[in-house]
C-alpha cells in the first residue's frame, strides 16, 4: 500500500544519526550512528558510564538528543511528548521490571490501551482472550489473570516483552535484561529473543557479559566515552578485541589512582598468614535484589586489605553487607577472629569489631538532622556514655573532633547537621562514624562513589593508613576498578561466585574487566582452550 | 576574583573542600554563634504568639491577669502537658499513637473501678488505692506493649494499630463500669490531679518535672540521643549498631505510661472517672495540635520539650482566655480551631520552613 518500494527490506527499524547528548558538564554522547536492521540482533556494550543508558533513553524518547536525529523505518521520530507515539514504534525492556505489581498480567500487557466498549469501559473478556491468544501463540507459559505481583523476575519480564508484541512494536531494546535471571531463564530469554528477531523484529540487547552478546547477536557495537568505537558482524571480532575497545588506550593512568597507589604499596608479612583469620566467610548463599550470593569461601588476614569487585549484580554489595551484618544470609558461616556472627545484626557486627561504610550514605550513612560529632560518635555511645546512660555533648566532640580534622571534613562546627554538608563530607562523616570505634575489620561499600577526586584520593589514603597503624583490616567492595588500589589482593565475583583472584598490586586493569565481564583468561589469551563459562572453578592470576 | 565574591558565610564556603585549616575555623566560629542565635529563635518561636494571648487575655477579662488564674491554668494544662510527652516522644522516632487517649480514659477508669465497692460500679475487689495506682501504671505499659509490638515486630501500619487500639479501649472503658461514671475516688487517687503545695498545684509541678526531665532526657542521654537518631534516619541508626527495634517498642511503652499518669491527672482534678474521659472527649486532637504547633515533626527525629511545652501553654491560654470571655458556648470550638490555625501558620512563619509540619 505503501508507496516506497526501494528496497525495504533492509531499511534500518530504527535509525540514529550523529547524536550529542550533554548534561552540565558531561558530554554523555558524542555523535553517535546507530542503526538496527529488521530482524537482526544487535549487542551494545561498554563500560558503566559509557553512555549506554543515555543512548537506550534518547532512542526510546525518554530524552531529546541535543543534536542528530532518529528516525523509524525512515520516517522521523515523534515529538518527545508523544508517548504512545514512540511506544508504538519502540519498546524497552529494563533491567529493572516495569510492570505495575498489584494488576494482572492481561492489565499489564495492555496498559493504558484496554481494549473496551465506547473507549471508557474495559471489556475483561475480550482482554483476557486476547491476552491468552497472544501467550499462546508466543509459548509464554502465563496465566493472563495472575497480578503481576505473584510472578518471578522472569515471568515479569516475559510480560513486558508481550506488551511490547502486542503494541505491534518492531524494535525491541533489552536492558540488561540476564542481569536478575537465573541460567535456565536466560536461556529461554535467549530462545525468546531469536524468536522474536526470526519474525523480523529488530533487537538492541545490552549485556556486560560479553559471552551473552557472542550468543544471541549478530552485530555488535562498543560505545566508550559517549562515542561509538567500534561497530562490526560479531562473527569478525574477538573477546580480546571488544574488551580492548571497551578498555580504550589510556586505561590505567587516572591521575588519582597514582596518587593513591602510593598508600597501596605496602604487602603483607608471612606472619600474617599464621594465625586465626580476621575474617572467614565459609560457603554463604545469600538471596538479594542487589545481586545473590553463591557459596562464597573467603578468608581475610589480619591487617590484610582486600578488594572484592565485579558488575553491579554480581553480589558484591551483598557480600559486603552480609559481613556487615546489615542483611541476613541462608547458608554458611561468616567468622569474625574466629568467633561466629550472628546474621543480620548490625549491632552484633559491631560489638565483634567489624566497622561497616554502608553503600548509599543517604539511606544508612548519618541522620541528616544531628550534628557531625553526634553521627560520628554513633557507634561508640556506649563507651562515651556513663553507668545509667548520660553522656554530654562535649565527649561527643572531644571524640569526634581530632577524627574530623583527619578527615579534614568541612562544617560549621561539629554541630552542623550533617544533612547541610556537600556529599563528600557526609560520605567521610559516615567513614569517621565507621572508624572511630577503632574497628578490627573495615567494611567498605563503594566508600568513594559521588565524592570528588581530592576527597576520593583522602578517603582511600586514610583507609590504608588506618589499617596499616592500627592492624585492622580492610574488606572494600567496589564496582570503582581505581579503588583497588589500597588493596593487597582482589577478587572478583561474577554472577554471586568467585571467579578470580589477584594478588599483589599493582593490578592489570584490563584483565580485571575482563574477569568482572566473566572473561578468565583475557591476559594471558590462551586460544586453544575454549572460552570457559561464567562461573568456572577458581584461577589465580599473579600481577 | 572568586574569593573576593565568596560570602565569607553561607553553606558554599563550608562545603569548599580545599580550604585552609584557619580559614575553616574562622568560618566555623562564625557560623557556630549563628547557628546558636538561629536554634534560639526557632525555640522561642512561640513566645511572641503567647504574649500576644496574654496581652490579649488582659483586656478580655481583668480576672485574667491574676495568681489564681494561673494556677488554674497551670492545673488544667497539667494532664494535657503529660500526655503531649508522651505523643512527642512518638512522634519523635518517626510514629504516631492514636490510642493514647484510650489509656488516658481506660487506664485510671480501671484504678477507680478496683478501689470503690460495687454499689459505686466497682468491681468488688476494694484494692488498695496505691495498688490500683500501680496496677493503672501497669495497664499503660502493657498497652504500649502491645502496640509497640504489632507495629515493630508485627511491621503493621501505626496509624491503623492505634486506631483500632483506642476504640478497643475506649469499649472497655464503657464496659466495666456498664458505661456509669465513677464519683468520689478516695485522697490518695486525687492527690495527683486535685492536691495543692501551698498555693501551687501538685499536678502542675509533676508536669513542669516531667517536662524537664524528658527534656534533658532527650538531650544527654544515649536512649534519647537515640529517639532523634532512630526518627532522623532508621536505617542509618540500624547500620550505626543502634538497637532500633528495642527503642522503639520502649517508647511506645513510655508513651502510654505517661498517657495513663495524664489520665489519673485529669481523673483527680473532677474527681470522677467518666465514660468521657479521653476518647469521646476526642483529645487527641489537643494532643497533635499541641505537640505540631510546639514545633515536633509529624515525619518523626525533630521537636523538642521546650517547643512541646510552648504548645501545651498556648492552648491553654486560649482555652481560657475563651472561658473567660463572653463567647458563647456554641462557638468556642470554632474559635479554639482557628487560633490553632492561626498559631501554627505564625509557628511556620517564625520558625523556618522546618517547623510545624
Amino acid at each position: 500500500m505503501a508507496a516506497t518500494p526501494a528496497a525495504p527490506a533492509t531499511r534500518p527499524v530504527v535509525e540514529a544519526a550523529g547524536i550529542s547528548k550533554r548534561f552540565g558538564s558531561t558530554q554523555a554522547l558524542r555523535g553517535v550512528d546507530l542503526a538496527l536492521a529488521p530482524g537482526r540482533c544487535l549487542g551494545l556494550v561498554g563500560r558503566n558510564g559509557a553512555g549506554k543508558s543515555t543512548l537506550v533513553s534518547v532512542l526510546s524518547g525518554i530524552y531529546a538528543a541535543d543534536s542528530g536525529r532518529v528516525s523509524f523505518s525512515g520516517e522521523p521520530a515523534p515529538a518527545l511528548g508523544d508517548v504512545g507515539g514512540w511506544r508504538r514504534r519502540i519498546a524497552t525492556v529494563h533491567q529493572h521490571s516495569m510492570v505495575v505489581p498489584a494488576l494482572t498480567v492481561a492489565e499489564n500487557v495492555f496498559l493504558g490501551r484496554q481494549p473496551g466498549r465506547g473507549g471508557a469501559l474495559v471489556d475483561w473478556r475480550q482482554m483476557h482472550d486476547q491476552a491468552r491468544a497472544l501467550m499462546r501463540e508466543w509459548g509464554f507459559p502465563i496465566d493472563v489473570r495472575l497480578p503481576c505481583a505473584r510472578l518471578t523476575v522472569e515471568q515479569r519480564q516475559i510480560v513486558e516483552i508481550a506488551r511490547a508484541i502486542a503494541a505491534g512494536t518492531r524494535c525491541l531494546l533489552l536492558d540488561e535484561p540476564t542481569a536478575a535471571l537465573e541460567r535456565d531463564a536466560t536461556a529461554r530469554l535467549f530462545a525468546r529473543v531469536r524468536q522474536l528477531t526470526a519474525s523480523g523484529v529488530a533487537v538492541l540487547y545490552i549485556s556486560h557479559h560479553l559471552e551473552e552478546v557472542f550468543e544471541i547477536c549478530q552485530d555488535v557495537a562498543v560505545i566508550r566515552d559517549g562515542e561509538m568505537v567500534l561497530t562490526a558482524p560479531v562473527a569478525q571480532v574477538s573477546k580480546e578485541q571488544l574488551v580492548a575497545a571497551m578498555v580504550g588506550p589510556a586505561a590505567g593512568t587516572d591521575p588519582e589512582v597514582a596518587a593513591a597507589a602510593v598508600a597501596g604499596s605496602r604487602r603483607i608479612g608471612a606472619e600474617a598468614a599464621a594465625g586465626v583469620a580476621r575474617l572467614t566467610v565459609d560457603r554463604v548463599s545469600a538471596a538479594s535484589l542487589r545481586g545473590s550470593l553463591r557459596e562464597v569461601s573467603l578468608e581475610i588476614a589480619p591487617g590484610e586489605r582486600v578488594g572484592v569487585t565485579g558488575l553491579l549484580s554480581a553480589g558484591v554489595a551483598t557480600l559486603a553487607r552480609v559481613v556487615a551484618g546489615a542483611q541476613p544470609y541462608e547458608g554458611g558461616r561468616v567468622l569474625v577472629d574466629g568467633r561466629p556472627l550472628a546474621a543480620g545484626r548490625p549491632d552484633l557486627a559491631l560489638l565483634a569489631g567489624v566497622g561497616y561504610i554502608p553503600e548509599d550514605r543517604q539511606a544508612e550513612g548519618f541522620v541528616p538532622l544531628l550534628g557531625v560529632a553526634e553521627n560520628a560518635t554513633m557507634t561508640i555511645v556506649d563507651r562515651l556514655a556513663g553507668r545509667i546512660g548520660w553522656l554530654r555533648p562535649s565527649a561527643r566532640a572531644r571524640a569526634a573532633g581530632p577524627l574530623a580534622r583527619r578527615l579534614s571534613v568541612v562544617s560549621a562546627g561539629l554541630a552542623q547537621p550533617v544533612g547541610e554538608l556537600s556529599g563528600g563530607n557526609q560520605q567521610k562523616v559516615t567513614v569517621a562514624r565507621a572508624l572511630v570505634r577503632q574497628p578490627r575489620l573495615i567494611v567498605a561499600l563503594t566508600p568513594t562513589r559521588g565524592v570528588d577526586v581530592a576527597a576520593k584520593t583522602l578517603l582511600l589514603d586514610e583507609l590504608a593508613q588506618v589499617t596499616s597503624e592500627s592492624g585492622a583490616s580492610l574488606l572494600l567492595a567496589t564496582d570503582e576498578l581505581s579503588d583497588l588500589v589500597i588493596c593487597d589482593r582482589v577478587i572478583v565475583l561474577v554472577r554471586g561466585q568467585r571467579f578470580a583472584e589477584f594478588t599483589g598490586p599493582p593490578f592489570d586493569r584490563e584483565a580485571l574487566i575482563a574477569a568482572t565481564e566473566g572473561l578468565a583468561a583475557w591476559s594471558r589469551a590462551e586460544p586453544d582452550r575454549p572460552e570457559p563459562d561464567p562461573p568456572e572453578p577458581e584461577r589465580r592470576e599473579d600481577a | 576574583m572568586s574569593e573576593i565574591s565568596e560570602p565569607a558565610e553561607g553553606s558554599g564556603a563550608a562545603a569548599r573542600p580545599d580550604r585552609g585549616r584557619a580559614e575553616v575555623e574562622a568560618v566555623m566560629q562564625g557560623r557556630t554563634a549563628q547557628a546558636a542565635a538561629v536554634s534560639l529563635l526557632r525555640e522561642a518561636a512561640l513566645l511572641p504568639v503567647i504574649i500576644l494571648l496574654v496581652v490579649v487575655g488582659t483586656f478580655v477579662n481583668s480576672a485574667f491577669l491574676t495568681v489564681p488564674n494561673f494556677t488554674g491554668i497551670g492545673q488544667q494544662v497539667s494532664a494535657l502537658g503529660v500526655i503531649v510527652v508522651g505523643e512527642s516522644l512518638i512522634l519523635l522516632i518517626g510514629g504516631m499513637d492514636l490510642s493514647l487517649e484510650g489509656t488516658y480514659g481506660l487506664a485510671p477508669m480501671i484504678a477507680a473501678w478496683l478501689i470503690v465497692p460495687k454499689a459505686e460500679y466497682g468491681a468488688g475487689t476494694l484494692l488498695s488505692p496505691y495498688l490500683a495506682l500501680l496496677i493503672m501504671l501497669l495497664v499503660g505499659a502493657f498497652i504500649g506493649l502491645v502496640n509497640g509490638l504489632l507495629i515493630v515486630k508485627g511491621r503493621l501500619n501505626g496509624f491503623i494499630v492505634t486506631l483500632g487500639m483506642t476504640i478497643v479501649l475506649a469499649g472497655l472503658q464503657l464496659g466495666i463500669v456498664s458505661g456509669n461514671s465513677v464519683f468520689n475516688p478516695p485522697a490518695a487517687f486525687t492527690y495527683l490531679g486535685s492536691a495543692n503545695v501551698g498555693t501551687v498545684p501538685v499536678s502542675l509541678i509533676v508536669t513542669v518535672a516531667v517536662f524537664v526531665i524528658t527534656g534533658l532526657f532527650l538531650r544527654y542521654h544515649r536512649t534519647g540521643r537515640a529517639i532523634y537518631a532512630v526518627g532522623g534516619n532508621l536505617a542509618a541508626a540500624r547500620a550505626a549498631g543502634l538497637k532500633v527495634d528495642r527503642i522503639r517498642i520502649g517508647v511506645y511503652v513510655a508513651g502510654s505510661v505517661l498517657a495513663a499518669v495524664g489520665g489519673l491527672m485529669e481523673a483527680g482534678r473532677v474527681s470522677a472517672v467518666t465514660g468521657q474521659q479521653g476518647y469521646q472527649e476526642g483529645i487527641i486532637f489537643t494532643v497533635f495540635a499541641a505537640a505540631v504547633i510546639g514545633g515536633v515533626s509529624l515525619r518523626g527525629g525533630r521537636g523538642n520539650m521546650v517547643g512541646a511545652a510552648s504548645g501545651v501553654v498556648l492552648l491553654g491560654l486560649v482555652q481560657n482566655i475563651m472561658d473567660l470571655s463572653q463567647v458563647s458556648n456554641y462557638w468556642i470550638e470554632a474559635v479554639t480551631g482557628g487560633v490553632i490555625l492561626v498559631a501554627l501558620l505564625l509557628a511556620r512563619v517564625i520558625g523556618g520552613e522546618a517547623t510545624a509540619e
